[in-house]
């Protein structure tokens, strides 16, 4: 089985990004389970068709430790099994600890046994690399590939650069690798060259460059990915292509996070800063 | 009447636990890690913590129990723990010299989700572990289980380093789970007696029992040494002693080093000490040995001839699952009737393994898994008992209701003895027995009338 994160800014796509993706694996035949790692519980709304899913930490409050693995995962789109790690409202408590309680919760159950013929199991967790918990996802034997979803905005780079550092971190002491740079195109100028450069620096590849397309906010108000929505849309093949990009993906790095500067010099490379 | 405020009305309660019969996990992670040879358990959180698990150790077996601790300060809490563990590393190991540093998490470090492995790695990699010297480490936040889970999650910590050689060493991993040093030395001699040649882990004999020489030695002798636990892959096969305090880390030795493992319950009492022998019989692939079959003869025969005073008798015990367990058997064996059983420590199973036992009996047992010791009273307050078996806790309940009360169990901070008289194996179902019987007939004579007072019992 092979355990994926999907890392990214807040914002930038990556529940939609991480689901689409999920509904094309499923439609090659992968059997997957997303975890999703948000207080929000919104990360597999497209794949249940809405906000359906009793989270983790809800089934934990309600009903103690005696938690069984059929309360807390439902089937979605594609029999792929959605899972959300849930938490405390904005405020109180500790989000962070959430996850990693959630994360624990799931390998006790035997979430991830052999016998549940898993082909992946997908982590989409919220913001940057923020507290401990949300680290959770890539400590060692947790997920071992990290994609990063980025466009070509200043502060998307800048998260992805500081979401390597986490990786790097934990890459140097375990199994995890950083498995490329997915960009979900915000149609910045020069925007795929130049995450393709930041990718490079990176020490990684840009792994699919998706363009814009309203097509994925008219499926989501339907609360479907685009594949279940119309999968004759240009943009199901692009998350096809995506999926299949990842399946055959073989290049997993430990990456070389930059410093300010060079970052900034990449914008300026690119003409982003002279534009401003 | 120190707990005149118990109510004898049960109420259903759900967020409230008062006196809770369990303490919190790193205290069982400090125990286990004492077990292992030159040893210093580090407690990875803010000093308050390593305080407590320190002097609770100290208090139930009299002897100075070194620990270290991280020291959080407000700053490690917000920039996670790693400086201050691998500082602390360099430090014990440049000051104390221990062979193993097993560091333990808490709640604090836990949460802010400090990784011991990353933490470790970084330790390797600054060059702050010594070669030869050992860092292990367990997880071991108390919001979830209690100190038995800690126990277990440390004990797992030690047979993660082993490291088969593809050959067979034709030894037997034992793991006696928590019990006393003088336990851990009977199951040795046990072992010694049927021919198994066994590595015993942990094994906390000769460290918590060390004699008063005038010489002060951080380390002692006894524990499992590093060598011992590497070779532990390499075993025909692993003996876990009780579920809730050794089956993880004997199923982890199963699956990843292919070493199969036999979980039994703890060999209190006759039929769970048969058990034991059974097995290590087997192994060993010889009859059992004469002296053996003495000890076990010597164990029924006090059980029949004191029978009329241990039948019928209602018995309230109180402590750890996998004690409970082995005891409850014992007890319903000598006729007796545990007709209540609570541990602190969470668990379905375990209720549904003590009506188990109970099955068929002349009496209704209540069990309560994650209970706490105002329960217990209440249960008492409402239907009284002759006995209560438990630790120390019990005593404010053994004074109120004036009922004999057995010290067994832990923690034991008031009365000795406890680390030097195993109660394992047959000559520990004798001791049990001695106990038990001594509250019992102290009490009768306290209580018969003048006509019924005997000099013969």
């Amino acid at each position: 089985m092979r355990k994926i994160a999907i890392y990214g800014k807040g914002g930038i796509g990556k529940s939609t990004t991480t689901q689409n993706t999920v509904a094309g694996l499923s439609m090659m035949g992968r059997k997957v389970m997303v975890v999703g790692c948000d207080p929000k519980a919104d990360s597999t709304r497209l794949l249940l068709g809405g906000l359906a899913q009793k989270s983790v930490l809800d089934s934990l409050r309600e009903e103690g430790e005696d938690v069984e693995l059929e309360d807390i995962r439902k089937l979605g789109y594609g029999e792929t099994w959605c899972v959300e790690s849930g938490g405390p409202e904005p405020g109180v408590g500790c989000a962070g600890r959430g996850i990693i309680t959630a994360i624990n919760m799931l390998e006790n159950l035997g979430a991830y046994e052999e016998s549940e013929g898993l082909d992946y199991a997908f982590y989409d967790v919220l913001g940057d690399v923020v507290c401990g918990g949300f680290a959770m996802p890539i400590r060692d034997g947790k997920a071992e590939e990290i994609y990063i979803v980025c466009s070509g905005e200043m502060m998307a780079m800048y998260a992805a650069n500081n979401i390597c550092k986490g990786v790097m971190k934990f890459a140097q002491s375990g199994s995890v690798r950083l498995g490329g740079i997915i960009c979900n195109s915000r149609n910045v100028d020069n925007e795929k060259e130049m995450i393709e450069e930041l990718a490079k620096k990176l020490g990684t590849h840009m792994i699919y460059y998706v363009p814009r397309d309203n097509d994925v906010q008219r499926a989501e108000i339907n609360r479907k990915t685009v594949i279940e929505w119309n999968p004759e849309v240009p943009q199901a093949d692009i998350y096809r292509n995506l999926a299949k990009a990842i399946d055959e993906n073989k290049r997993f790095t430990i990456p070389t996070p930059l410093e300010i500067e060079e970052l900034e010099q990449l914008l300026l490379d690119f003409g982003l800063l002279d534009a401003a | 009447m120190l707990l005149r405020h118990t109510p004898k009305e049960v109420a259903d309660r759900k967020a409230l636990m008062i006196n809770p019969a369990k303490m919190c996990q790193p205290i069982g992670a400090m125990y286990a890690a004492l077990g292992i040879h030159g040893c210093l358990p580090h407690s990875h959180g803010s000093q308050g913590c390593c305080a407590y698990h320190r002097s609770t150790l100290t208090r139930h077996y009299k002897e100075p129990i070194s620990a270290a601790s991280s020291s959080f300060t407000e700053g490690a809490s917000v920039f996670g723990g790693q400086a201050n563990l691998v500082q602390a590393i360099d430090n014990i190991f440049t000051v104390y010299e221990p062979d193993v540093i097993a560091v333990h998490t808490t709640c604090l470090s836990e949460t802010i989700g400090d990784d011991l492995k990353q933490i470790h790695y970084k330790a390797v990699t600054d060059g702050k572990i010594p070669d030869g010297k050992t860092v292990i480490g367990a997880a071991t936040p108390s919001y979830i289980g209690s100190h038995v889970t800690g126990f277990s999650n440390m004990v797992k910590a030690m047979a993660e380093l082993a490291e088969p050689s593809g050959e067979k060493s034709g030894k037997v991993n034992v793991i006696p789970g928590w019990v006393e040093p003088a336990d851990m030395i009977e199951i040795k001699r046990l072992a010694e007696l049927v021919g198994v040649d066994i590595t015993l882990f942990p094994d906390t004999s000769g460290v918590l029992d060390a004699p008063l020489t005038g010489e002060y030695n951080m380390f002692p002798e006894g524990g499992v040494t590093i060598e011992e636990l590497k070779k532990t892959g390499d075993a025909i096969g692993t003996l876990a002693l009780g579920e809730w305090c050794s089956a993880d880390a004997a199923r982890w030795l199963d699956s990843k080093c292919k070493v199969p493992c036999t979980v039994l319950d703890m060999p209190f009492g006759l039929a769970a000490t048969d058990r034991f022998i059974d097995v290590l019989r087997t192994v060993a692939g010889v009859n059992v040995p004469d002296t053996v079959t003495h000890e076990r003869g010597q164990l029924v025969d006090m059980i029949s001839d004191m029978h009329q005073y241990l039948y019928g008798k209602k018995v309230a015990i109180w402590g750890d699952p996998d004690q409970l367990i082995a005891m409850t058997e014992f007890l319903v064996s000598l006729d007796m009737q545990p007709v209540y059983v609570v541990t602190g420590t969470p668990g379905k199973k375990f209720e549904k393994r003590i009506r188990e036992i109970c099955e068929g009996q002349p009496f209704e047992v209540k069990v309560k898994a994650k209970g706490d010791m105002f329960l217990m009273h209440q249960w008492i307050k409402n239907e009284p008992v002759d006995l209560l078996i438990g630790n120390t806790y019990g005593k404010y309940i053994a004074r109120d209701e004036d009922i004999p009360f057995m010290r067994w169990g832990f923690p034991i901070l008031d009365r000795q003895g406890h680390q030097y008289f195993p109660t394992v194996g047959y000559r520990g179902g004798l001791r049990l027995l001695e106990k038990m019987l001594e509250q019992i007939l102290d009490r009768k004579d306290r209580d018969d009338s003048e006509q019924t007072f005997e000099l013969v019992l």
